[in-house]
């Protein structure tokens, strides 16, 4: 009874207030006691129930699922930034060893260039040498066919000035005679031709 | 009867009479809303806590996005402190929502809208939060209402009136939840009664009036569970946190 008079003295102060809400029924049916105790009654044991199952299990349970993704999300950050991490230093062993392997080509060509260079100077020297030498022999050759040309011209033009003198005169001319004649006319000719 | 708006409000008796001693527990309405407002949840969030997967389901996620809504909600306000009270503000703010919310499905009947029901939950509030008050910072939790840097002659002034504000927070609590949940399901009632009184004719302006509150209803349902949770946050950063 005392309970049910304390309440309804708090209501006191806003029965006005909500007497404009009741003013069709002449009444509210929040301000009658009848089941007030039932109602204190009730949300005490359905409250009760509910703040113990969710606080003993229930909330614990979601508390450990969200730190369980939780670490499990960090750990798997993690993970990753450490597979990242891995592949970068592949790629840069990778670039390493492509550039090793450019740099080597690199050598090779170089290495082999200077071989084949080298081989064709050789070639060439040795081309240039015997090539040298050809000349000189043809030259010397000629050189020779040169010297002994005026002698035989000179034998040869005696020879036919003796068939000639023996045609036309039909007599034996000596021969030093005639020679001594074709050196000098020939000397003269010859300084024409050979200017010396 | 049926035109009545007042008429939602009645608590009836279901089943037998069941005494104890004097005292009158039947099983009424209101009884069954609060026993399914807390099984809805119990059983949501077991569900939501079952099994633990990576990728969360639906109604696990609903699970966790409502724990740490409410964790941030009191880490915000209240603090680390309040930590160990967590499970009864979770547990204060879903059986609110919940009470107000299955009090939106039509024929249903409203347990917020009950002053003694608010009255009881905030008057909990405020005894547990004074209890923890003195236990914290024993008789200089009567420092709270004796604030700092307020000149000696306004003094006394203050302190009545800091006495009075402090005895009225389980009232202005309560009835914050009970007048809101009242006033909009009576108006509710009251549009809908329009929609049927006006007839094909001219019902039809009461009846947006009637969806537009629905949804406004549901606003505020939300609102007024998640207003009584942060005020029960901001009474415990009281008693926690002395900083007067």
């Amino acid at each position: 009874m005392i309970k049910k008079i304390f309440f309804q003295s708090i209501f006191l102060s806003f029965l006005f207030f909500m007497e404009a809400f009741a003013a069709e029924s002449g009444g509210m049916p929040q301000l009658n006691p009848e089941f007030w105790i039932s109602q204190i009654f009730w949300l005490t044991i359905t409250f009760g129930i509910l703040y113990v199952v969710l606080s003993k299990l229930i909330l614990p349970k979601i508390s450990a699922n969200l730190e369980i993704r939780k670490s499990q999300i960090v750990e798997n950050i993690e993970a990753a930034e450490k597979q990242r991490e891995q592949s970068e230093l592949n790629i840069a062993e990778y670039e390493k060893i492509v550039q090793n392997s450019k740099d080597e080509a690199k050598n090779y060509f170089k290495q082999s260039r200077g071989k084949l260079l080298k081989d064709i100077n050789l070639k060439k020297d040795a081309l240039d040498k015997e090539l040298n030498l050809e000349i000189q022999k043809a030259e010397s050759e000629i050189q020779e066919l040169k010297d002994k040309a005026p002698e035989r011209i000179n034998k040869i033009a005696v020879e036919t000035s003796a068939d000639l003198l023996r045609q036309l005169i039909g007599a034996e001319v000596n021969s030093s005679s005639i020679s001594a004649i074709v050196d000098d006319l020939s000397r003269k000719k010859m300084d024409k031709y050979y200017g010396n | 009867m049926a035109t009545n708006p007042m008429h939602q409000f009645e608590v009836y008796r279901i089943g037998p009479e069941i005494k104890l001693g004097a005292i009158d527990i039947s099983f009424t309405n209101a009884s069954l809303f609060m026993v399914i407002s807390s099984l809805a949840i119990l059983l949501i969030f077991n569900l939501g806590s079952k099994k633990n997967s990576l990728l969360p389901s639906k109604v696990q996620l609903l699970a966790e996005l409502s724990y740490s809504f409410v964790s941030k909600m009191i880490s915000d306000t209240a603090g680390s402190k309040a930590k160990p009270y967590f499970a009864f503000i979770f547990s204060l703010f879903m059986f609110v929502l919940f009470c107000n919310m299955f009090g939106m499905i039509p024929y249903a009947f409203t347990v917020t809208s009950h002053i003694i029901v608010t009255f009881i939950l905030a008057s909990f509030i405020f005894v547990g939060v004074t209890i923890i008050g003195f236990i914290k910072h024993g008789l200089g939790y009567l420092k709270l209402f004796v604030p700092s840097g307020v000149p000696a002659l306004l003094l006394p002034l203050i302190v009545v009136i800091e006495i009075i504000s402090y005895l009225s927070r389980p009232v202005s609590l309560s009835v914050r939840l009970f007048a809101n949940m009242m006033a909009g399901h009576t108006m509710m009632k009251v549009f809908g009664g329009f929609v049927i009184s006006l007839g094909i004719v001219g019902g039809w302006l009461p009846l947006s009036f009637s969806v537009a509150l629905t949804g406004l209803e549901i606003l505020v349902a939300f609102l007024q569970a998640y207003v009584f949770a942060i005020l029960t946050c901001i009474y415990l950063n009281d008693a926690l946190n002395l900083h007067h």
